[in-house]
């Protein structure tokens, strides 16, 4: 059992890791997704002192702010 | 709309609600590989624990000495794990194995040192030397930062219910017999008399034990019996004389 | 846009009739302990626990019968907040004063007052960890990130009375683990010694904590989940998991206080120490993270340095932290392969840590002149330094061969305090800074000097702290090896002791200078939220909530 788990942790379970891992670093660097993070970062910025309410879209909530 | 909403409406819309699932799931599934591939190993490779003669279940009177000393805390300032360092060998005796411990729910390796390691301190000082530095730790050792105990020689040892320690301890693994738990609550009292009538029975069940009266006052049982008796057994269940350190099945 | 359409009454939902029940079976269950408990700590306990159950009753049908909790979509829930930080500042200073009391303990062992039998280092030990760890960090934990989620993805919190339920239960929890304590009830492991049915309670309040938080992310206005709640969110979930595996026990009686854990040795250990260490990694560095992510770019003004690298900053703590416990146990009776991967782990970790001071500190790029003129500024900047200096220092102790030396003695518990008093303290407080005049609409704290004169005795008494414990902490490992000239060891275990005795000293008015710093923090607060505040604090004024009110 050992040995069955520890070769599929030392094989599988590490490209595993690696491909998990390279995911989010893909995610993160992906040039496209720079807009977006743009505007994520800004997002305690451009606060308003009450929360959206129903109506108002994602992009006003923006321009209001 | 969102404000005509329940946490449990919302709960139900959004289950597959993208984002946060991944997230949540992410952290969860990367969390868990490392714990289980680190810790599962444990408990069904057998290098984890040694081959080693002589260690047995605590008697009930050394299982509740066990308790005060966690009920005090005694872990907080105590280690009870020798590493095999020169000194460390030299200052308090053999490096602990895991088979010392293994039937320690919980565990009282310790992280810290303000006082002297007690993984071997059994049948290093006498039981009145433990009752007095009990009392009053500056009486014997000035130097000592250790609080006094002097409540413990007066407070009863509450037992009646040993049983249904033993018996919790059984359902985690320690391998208590029936005939133990039968005997709990009077082996309390046969291990604190050195002439009791059931003397070859205590034996049988706990090979070893040590049977006198901890504290020195026959008249009551009381919690510093129970406390000493389990400091007397402290890293002395081992027989070192059949022990392999270099042996196959010991190496790890 | 105001219409009425955003306010709810919570009262006659099924909601609030779940807590009602669950405060009543509790209660039941506290009575029947308190009759049948065969264990006289529990016995004394239940009362307490059934006191907290009827409370909750007596608040609850009070609320209902008034008409319910108001749960106003159009507003953010900011008493629950206003809350959180008074709760977080009153366990704050009860868990620093403990720490000062047995840190004198050790240096004057007379101060244990042995009479008593409560009042021991023993059992006070783990009233000071648990105090400002679980009661002062967790509060803070709780308040800002329903602060943080509430305001990034723009929506009311999610599920009208069970916030609440978390804030009381949380509280209730404290209590019934510190007076535990103070009785002799332990599980008897570092970190996680309240006994099974605390923890049982625990994991009910958390499970919904974790529910709230979800919630209140899926009915979120913004596309994207800010990082911040990233952090938030792993330190919950893994929590959640770090506590039930480790606390699994089997209880004598379904009515008494003690129980024996499920695991045994060696196996325990590693538990224990996969537990403990991860709960370093993810309720004092994942959870505080949060706070970081938030706070600074808040209060400097700036969104976060890179986002990027907050992202990549996130996951790699994830997958490396959960690895690193085994490092907590070198040279013992765990198999050697598993300190290695222990070891492994820890040193890998300096990488995302130093990535994300890296990320806090550049964040003020362009505004540090913000460190002279604002203290709550420099204040969260020395919280990072202090988390990049200890997140240097243990992987540096996790190498074996310096932690054969470190391991026992007080160098860990000066490495704990420089992460403790100052990453989580300064963070935490740098928050609260920033929290008050935000909740109480006021233009600023009442005093901006006195902020600056805690931060500069806080200073000063971590830096007596982490000096003296070094010390301390070098010369045990020292001496515990030194052989004299015959080969044989040169120092007894009680002379190392006895050179204690000045570090211990030193140590402890360290801890009173943390302390005063704190206090004086509650004053400056208590002045705040009475509207004494007049100064204008030009740090505060891009909040909107406080432009209106001018």
């Amino acid at each position: 059992m050992y040995e069955i788990l520890s070769t599929f942790a030392q094989t599988w379970g590490l490209l595993i890791f690696v491909a998990l891992f390279g995911a989010a670093l893909v995610y993160a660097l992906w040039p496209r997704n720079q807009a977006r993070f743009d505007a994520a970062a800004s997002a305690p910025l451009t606060e308003n002192d009450t929360p959206a309410m129903a109506g108002e879209t994602e992009d006003e909530t923006h321009v209001r702010a | 709309m969102s404000g005509k909403k329940s946490l449990w409406s919302d709960l139900h819309k959004s289950l597959f609600e993208k984002n946060s699932l991944i997230l949540t799931v992410g952290v969860l599934v990367t969390v868990s590989i490392g714990g289980i591939v680190e810790i599962a190993p444990l408990f069904y490779l057998d290098s984890t624990i040694e081959e080693v003669d002589g260690v047995r279940p605590y008697t009930p009177l050394e299982q509740l000495g066990r308790d005060i000393y966690i009920r005090e805390g005694c872990y907080n300032c105590h280690s009870q794990m020798i590493r095999p360092l020169r000194d460390e060998v030299e200052r308090y005796g053999h490096y602990s194995l895991a088979a010392e411990s293994m039937y320690d729910h919980p565990f009282q390796w310790g992280s810290k040192r303000t006082g002297p390691d007690l993984a071997r301190v059994g049948g290093r000082y006498s039981d009145e030397w433990h009752r007095d530095h009990m009392r009053l730790p500056q009486a014997v050792v000035p130097e000592s930062v250790m609080p006094a105990y002097p409540f413990l020689e007066t407070s009863e040892l509450a037992f009646d219910n040993v049983e249904a320690n033993l018996r919790a301890l059984r359902t985690v693994g320690v391998p208590y017999s029936d005939d133990m738990l039968g005997a709990a609550v009077s082996d309390i009292e046969t291990q604190l008399d050195p002439f009791a009538e059931d003397y070859d029975g205590f034996q049988e069940r706990y090979p070893g034990a040590v049977m006198r009266d901890f504290d020195g006052n026959p008249d009551l049982v009381t919690e510093l019996d129970a406390l000493i008796a389990y400091l007397q057994v402290l890293g002395t269940m081992v027989d070192f004389s059949t022990y392999e350190a270099e042996a196959d099945e010991n190496l790890r | 846009m105001i219409s009425a359409h955003g306010l709810k009454r919570a009262g006659s939902d099924p909601s609030t009739a779940i807590v009602l029940l669950i405060t009543v079976l509790g209660a039941l269950w506290a009575l029947f302990a308190a009759a049948y408990a065969p264990d006289a700590a529990m016995r004394g306990q239940s009362w307490l626990i059934l006191g907290g159950f009827l409370t909750g009753i007596i608040l609850l049908v009070g609320a209902i019968a008034g008409g319910g909790v108001v749960t106003d979509e159009r507003e953010y829930n900011e008493s629950l907040i206003k809350a959180g930080v008074i709760a977080s500042l009153f366990w704050g200073v009860a868990g620093l004063l403990v720490g000062v009391v047995i840190a004198f303990q050790l240096a004057f062992p007379v101060l244990n007052l042995e009479a008593f039998g409560f009042t021991s280092f023993g059992r006070l030990r783990p009233l000071h960890t648990s105090a400002v760890i679980f009661a002062f960090g967790g509060n803070v934990l709780i308040a800002t990130s329903f602060y943080v989620v509430q305001r990034t993805c723009r929506t009311r919190i999610a599920g009208g009375i069970w916030p609440w339920f978390v804030f009381w239960g949380y509280q209730f929890f404290i209590l019934i683990a510190a007076s535990g304590y103070l009785i002799g009830i332990t599980q008897g492991k570092e970190y996680a010694e309240p006994e099974w049915y605390a923890d049982i309670w625990l994991t009910l309040v958390w499970v919904v904590y974790l529910l709230v938080f979800l919630g209140t992310l899926w009915k979120r206005k913004e596309p994207h989940i800010y990082v911040a709640n990233w952090f938030y969110l792993a330190f919950i979930v893994t929590i959640a998991v770090l506590h039930v595996i480790n606390n699994l026990a089997m209880p004598v009686s379904w009515l008494g206080s003690r129980s024996y854990s499920a695991f045994a040795g060696v196996q325990d250990a590693l538990t224990q120490w996969w537990y403990g260490h991860n709960a370093v990694g993810f309720f004092l560095t994942a959870g505080f993270l949060g706070i970081m992510y938030y706070f600074i770019p808040k209060r400097v003004n700036r969104p976060v340095y890179s986002y990027r690298l907050s992202i990549i900053h996130f996951w790699s703590l994830i997958f490396i932290y959960i690895w690193a416990g085994p490092h907590h146990l070198h040279y013992t009776a765990l198999p050697e392969w598993a300190q290695t991967l222990g070891m492994t782990f820890s040193i890998m970790l300096w990488m995302p840590s130093w990535g994300g001071m890296i990320n806090g500190l550049m964040t003020l790029s362009g505004a540090w002149d913000k460190l002279r003129t604002d203290p709550v500024v420099r204040m969260l900047v020395m919280s990072v330094a202090f988390y990049g200096m200890s997140t240097f220092e243990g992987p540096v102790m996790s190498i074996r061969a310096v932690n054969a030396l470190s391991h026992y003695t007080d160098w860990t518990i000066g490495h704990v305090h420089s992460g403790a008093l100052g990453w989580v303290g300064f963070v935490s407080f740098g928050a609260l800074y920033c929290l008050v005049p935000w909740l109480w609409k006021r233009k600023g704290m009442y005093s901006k000097a006195l902020v600056d004169w805690h931060f500069w005795i806080a200073t000063i008494g971590i830096l007596l702290y982490i000096t003296s414990m070094w010390t301390a902490g070098i010369l045990q490992g020292l001496w515990w090896r030194t052989y004299n000239a015959l080969g044989f060891l040169e120092y007894s275990f009680v002379e190392t002791v006895e050179a204690m005795y000045i570090p211990y000293i030193i140590r402890a008015v360290g801890g009173v200078l943390y302390l005063a710093g704190a206090l004086i923090m509650v004053y400056n607060v208590y002045r705040t939220v009475r509207g004494d505040a007049v100064e204008v604090d030009e740090n505060v004024i891009d909040q909107p909530a406080l432009e209106a009110a001018k």
